[in-house]
């Protein structure tokens, strides 16, 4: 038999392992972290939702659902992003219901990429937007933005990232890792330059519920952007239901229904229970959203506030429950700061330059925690930046 | 579990003056100066729209402080002129008279006290509650255990369930 190894995929070999599996290897084991490491809502599913999900079981709705997801739940969807976002989708061709977003950018890629297309990745950005890229036999190209410009991607930039060979632009507003949300000016913007070079947008909307200070503007609400538009969006960050696995794409019939293709043969359906608990998050949940986005809210406020009282200089993030603090007055690489922060004071960030390179000199920070630990973290990194001043 | 004194004296604080959240942190929160944080909170109690700090605790934890808690169904009759007014600020002047709600339904007014000892509790009611001229009858309901208590719930497993670094 030859060498196991030798069995796997060039293409898996060649994929790097994320960074931030080191650093939850590195903060497992360890006791008393307070952990601003992860990326998804402290709060818990709200009770209606579960109860939702316990009645549907009760009742016996365990077999599959149609591949797209149930009707009654695409309706819904359909529902909400007309009145959200002012977008109409149609439940029967429009609409397909996947297992968490990240499913959804999986088959989104898939779908329409050839070998060699290129795909433009706006950074620092999501850990996965590369390694899927990659592995739906496209190219990535990775766009830098500038702390200075808020991580903002200015239009100059992605023009002159475009070549022949580019299909697709992939945008994350409010952005993971660093809570930047693009205006609807801005949006606008990228859609002038989608159409003149025709390219698609692959929208990933997932923190569109955590907006807070201005409205939020979807990208396929822009102009005629719904048609080169595939939108990604999900119930996890939202509502607080990361476990659930439960996300939907919204795109123009021709990419849903190639979507759907790949999810009827890989995936079949969602988990029928997350699709009841889903439909009764968007019939019942929205008042629990807002009462954690105001949460967020003040967090952030407290948080982003005192990091630059720090001298960890921080942007004011426009969405997501991230903040992205530059590092750079202590002279440590942003990979030695959060080991060093974790193992002297038992604080888990993750480093920025897990999303690319442009997010060097930075980590991330999720202050989706409560506020007792955001306030003893703080008093922590007061103290770990104290004892490391700038050489 | 026991507590000291001191412990006991800043728990009482606590929960009749003081949340534990400094004006500085409040101040950041709302994204104000601490000077018009503080000036807020001063109006706002001015205008008793912030009546009192409070804290919720749970003292059935605590050794010796458990206490009793009652809820009092009361029938009354209401008078010319002042209605249920007059009778509700009789009761509610009683030190162990914790709330007075006016009801709709099989009784007027509801009445939670706060006793030491069931002892206490039972005293107050054959002595000073049903004693009252406009109290024709009274039903008396001992909590026997608290769940949730204004909007907190007690004895909740609170521990955070995320892995520590997530994507």
């Amino acid at each position: 038999m030859k060498e196991t190894k030798s069995y796997l995929s060039k293409t898996v070999e060649e994929l790097k392992p994320s960074g931030i599996r080191r650093f939850f290897d590195l903060a497992a084991g360890m006791e008393g972290v307070i952990s601003l490491g992860v990326g998804e809502p402290d709060f818990i599913t709200p009770w209606s939702v579960r109860e939702a999900a316990i009645l549907s079981l009760e009742q016996g709705y365990t077999s599959y659902t149609a591949n797209a997801g149930l009707m009654e739940l695409r309706e819904e969807i359909a529902d909400y992003m007309q009145k959200s976002f002012g977008v109409s989708y149609s439940p029967q061709s429009e609409i397909v219901v996947t297992v968490g977003a990240s499913q959804a950018l999986d088959i989104s890629l898939r779908a329409i990429l050839d070998s060699g297309d290129e795909v433009i990745v706006v950074e620092p950005s999501f850990v996965s937007y590369v390694p899927l890229v990659t592995l739906a036999g496209g190219v990535p190209v990775q766009v830098q933005t500038l702390k200075e410009n808020g991580f903002k991607i200015l239009p100059e930039q992605l023009e002159n990232a475009i070549t022949s060979r580019t299909k697709v632009i992939i945008l994350c507003s409010p952005n993971n890792p660093t809570g930047t949300m693009l205006s609807g000016d801005e949006l606008n913007a990228i859609a002038k330059i989608a159409e003149r070079y025709d390219l698609l947008v692959l929208s990933d909307e997932i923190y569109a519920e955590l907006a807070y200070d201005d409205e939020y503007t979807s990208f396929a609400a822009i102009g005629e952007m719904k048609k080169r538009t595939i939108l990604i969006s999900g119930f996890s960050k939202g509502f607080a239901m990361t476990g659930w696995r439960l996300g939907f794409i919204c795109a123009p019939e021709e990419i849903s229904q190639a979507m759907l293709k790949i999810h009827q043969y890989a995936m079949m359906c969602a988990p029928t229970m997350a699709q009841f608990a889903a439909l009764e998050a968007l019939k019942t949940g929205r008042s629990d959203v807002e009462d954690m986005k105001k949460s967020y809210k003040r967090r952030r406020n407290y948080f982003v506030q005192s990091l630059n009282e720090l001298g960890l200089t921080c942007h004011m993030p426009g969405g997501a429950f991230y903040a992205f603090p530059s590092i750079e007055s202590t002279g440590l690489t942003s990979e030695e700061f959060a080991e060093k922060l974790l193992l002297e004071e038992k604080v888990a960030v993750v480093p920025g330059n897990i999303f690319g390179e442009s997010g060097e000199g930075h980590v991330r920070c999720s202050y989706a925690t409560s506020m007792e630990l955001l306030q003893e973290a703080i008093k922590r990194i007061s103290h770990f930046v104290k004892q490391n001043p700038k050489a | 579990m026991k507590l000291t004194e001191k412990q006991i004296e800043v728990l009482e604080i606590l929960e009749n003056n003081s949340a534990r959240i400094p004006v500085e942190d409040i101040a950041k929160m709302a994204q104000l100066s601490v000077a018009e944080t503080e000036t807020t909170l001063d109006k706002l109690e001015e205008m008793k729209v912030l009546v009192r700090f409070n804290s919720v605790i749970d003292w059935s934890k605590v050794d010796g402080h458990e206490g009793v808690t009652a809820m009092i169904d009361v029938k009354v009759a209401p008078k010319r002129g002042v209605g249920f007014d007059e009778v509700a600020q009789r009761i509610y002047r009683f030190k162990e008279v914790r709330s007075v709600y006016l009801m709709s339904g099989a009784y007027d007014l509801s009445v939670i006290i706060e006793g030491r000892s069931m002892n206490e509790v039972a005293r107050f009611v054959s002595e000073k509650l049903s004693t009252l001229d406009s109290v024709l009858s009274t039903t008396t309901h001992f909590i026997l255990k608290k769940y949730k208590h204004d909007g907190t719930i007690f004895e909740q497993n609170e521990d955070d369930k995320r892995i520590v670094v997530s994507p």
